[in-house]
């Protein structure tokens, strides 16, 4: 019988052939945590009286959500991180390395057919790269960190097949954003997706990684693609190990499949307080903009803030708008820095934080104002989710926060993209 | 396992961010007092209306959003015995059974506000006593009734030194 992406890397991770609905345990190559959830995974680990790391060379913790630390409170819990990482040998990501997902599709460990657990929801992330990867909780990841091992119930598949070429001015945010609407918070609940077709295919890496990144706001497990000349591209760049990549099989048995076409699509935005509350862009342009955030794991990478300085370069921030930017890692800062991107962004009025989580998840460099709207790359625009429950946010593309900042209004970014 | 205490009501969709909000879970692990900020969003002054033994009664996608386990921890440490949802999203669903707290899937429509409830895990039934109704509660994977079973998945390691689910 035919399998799909996730199937297929379960059953070579577990050693039998698995299938949906199948419980298995599986090997896991790498084991990722962050500062707002490894001190629960820490403390786990010493309550399970775990001694020692299965294997440390396949452990990181990465310190981004709360970077540099905002109050006493986290500065300790950073400490904790730090003292274990020292204790057992495991990789440590410091602050200013960036949000821990980017750091993990930088690192050269994660590509084709790996298996990933990561205590963060967007691990799904790395589906990019043709890998199994998916968030956990704290106790999972010390589970995962003694034992090397993860049980699971292997997911049906829904696979997405996106036909056509983007227009010009609409991104894979877009699209990401429109599926979300259309299958809602909870259409993939307990599935794998699989995103597949030419509309994907004709994407970059940057922009793949924007889509896989949310496939839990639709619930799912994980959100695969398929391995071709541009993620090998992009693995070479990063990789110190070899990888197999892993595709579906032309009889694989899938849940659903959705096809769509692209090629109409326009910019669209995610509504207070819901991601699925996905309506195109036009619906609510005009609406003042208070602050516009461009950074996080869903679009903080160079690609991203490239389209951003393109249509700022040569224009002012509104001064009615806070303009926030996070570039996504070290390294994404670096290559910002050094092809002038940043120098846009800085001389347009953007003020640059530190790479990591602050805007998106409350913790600092951010915190909007009682009443205030804003416009953002983020995936997550829950009600009190920037750390204020009376702000509103919308999500959007680099474009679009970008569109904003200048005209202080949600503005479709089309009217400054040639 | 017999619990029993009265429902406290929530729509579809709740998010760990309304369970617990980042701008506390960042900073402490003390659970009590993260406890004392479960569902602020949504009611500041929810905490103070549990009794301990009560439930979190929700419609589907209960849990959607972040990783976060302070989320099934603060609702334990609230005085929560349960909660009870039309459905979970899996990453809380897994959080919660691997840290004792039980999570049950049934119909959640006949629900109000206060009523009176029993939750007989072993049987598999939830008793409404306000409104004399019997509700048949989707039962827990056997892989998972053995962790919660144990006490969560510390303790299931601590007893049997890793995984052992067969």
């Amino acid at each position: 019988m035919g399998q799909t992406i996730i199937e297929k890397i379960l059953s070579r991770k577990s050693g039998r052939q698995a299938y949906a609905g199948d419980i298995v345990i599986a090997e896991v190559d790498f084991i990722m945590g962050q500062d707002g959830t490894s001190p629960l995974a820490i403390n786990a680990f010493r309550e399970m009286a775990g001694r020692a790391l299965y294997d440390p060379s396949r452990v990181a913790l990465v310190i981004d959500h709360s970077a540099p630390s905002p109050n006493e409170g986290v500065s300790n819990l950073h400490k904790l991180m730090r003292d274990f990482a020292r204790e057992t040998g495991c990789r440590l990501y410091d602050i200013g390395d960036g949000v821990c997902h980017q750091v993990m599709l930088e690192s050269g460990v994660v590509g084709p057919g790996s298996l990933v657990v990561g205590a963060d929801s967007h691990t799904c992330t790395y589906g990019a790269l043709n890998a199994f990867a998916t968030g956990v909780g704290s106790t999972d990841l010390a589970a995962a960190m003694i034992s090397g091992r993860m049980w699971f119930k292997v997911p049906p598949t829904l696979r997405f097949e996106c036909h056509g070429v983007l227009p010009p001015g609409v991104y894979s945010k877009d699209l990401i954003l429109y599926l979300i609407g259309q299958v809602t918070a909870d259409g993939a609940t307990y599935m794998s997706v699989e995103f597949g077709g030419e509309a994907v295919r004709n994407l970059s890496m940057e922009a793949r990684f924007t889509i896989a990144n949310m496939a839990v706001e639709m619930g799912a497990k994980a959100g695969l693609m398929e391995a071709d000349e541009k993620t090998a591209t992009w693995v070479q760049r990063y990789g110190r190990r070899t990888f197999t990549p892993v595709a579906p099989d032309p009889d694989a048995v899938y849940a659903k499949v959705l096809e769509y076409d692209v090629t109409t699509l326009e910019p669209q935005v995610a509504r207070p307080h819901r991601v699925d509350n996905v309506v195109p862009l036009r619906e609510v342009a005009g609406l003042t903009v208070d602050e516009a955030v461009l950074g996080t794991c869903t679009n903080g990478r160079l690609e991203d803030l490239q389209v951003a300085a393109s249509i700022l370069r040569g224009r002012r921030v509104s001064p009615s708008v806070r303009f926030i930017v996070a570039p996504a890692s070290r390294q994404v800062y670096l290559d910002a820095l050094r092809d002038g991107t940043l120098e846009t962004l800085v001389r347009a009025g953007a003020a640059v934080v530190t790479p990591g989580c602050g805007p998106c998840v409350g913790t600092h460099n951010g915190v909007p104002a009682d009443g205030d709207r804003v416009i953002s790359t983020a995936n997550r625009n829950f009600k009190g989710r920037m750390g204020n429950r009376n702000a509103e946010i919308y999500l959007a593309s680099p474009a679009a926060v970008a569109a904003a900042a200048i005209t202080g209004k949600i503005t479709d970014p089309r009217e400054f993209v040639k | 396992m017999l619990l029993a205490g009265k429902a406290h009501t929530f729509g579809d969709d709740i998010n760990t961010d309304y369970i617990i909000s980042g701008k506390y879970k960042f900073k402490t692990l003390d659970m009590a007092e993260l406890a004392r900020h479960v569902m602020e969003d949504l009611d500041p002054n929810f905490y103070t209306k549990i009794t301990p033994g009560d439930f979190i009664v929700a419609g589907r996608n209960f849990g959607c959003g972040s990783s976060r386990e302070q989320a099934p921890l603060a609702i334990k440490h609230a005085g929560i015995s349960a909660v009870i949802a039309r459905s979970f999203a899996r990453i809380f669903y897994r959080n919660a059974i691997n840290t004792g707290l039980p999570v049950v899937e049934c119909d959640t429509s006949t629900i109000g506000p206060g009523d009176r409830l029993e939750v007989d895990l072993a049987a598999g039934m939830l008793y409404n006593r306000t409104r004399g109704l019997e509700l048949k509660i989707t039962p827990l994977p056997p892989v998972m009734l053995k962790i919660l079973n144990d006490g969560g998945l510390a303790a299931h390691f601590r007893k049997h030194g890793g995984f052992h689910l067969d």
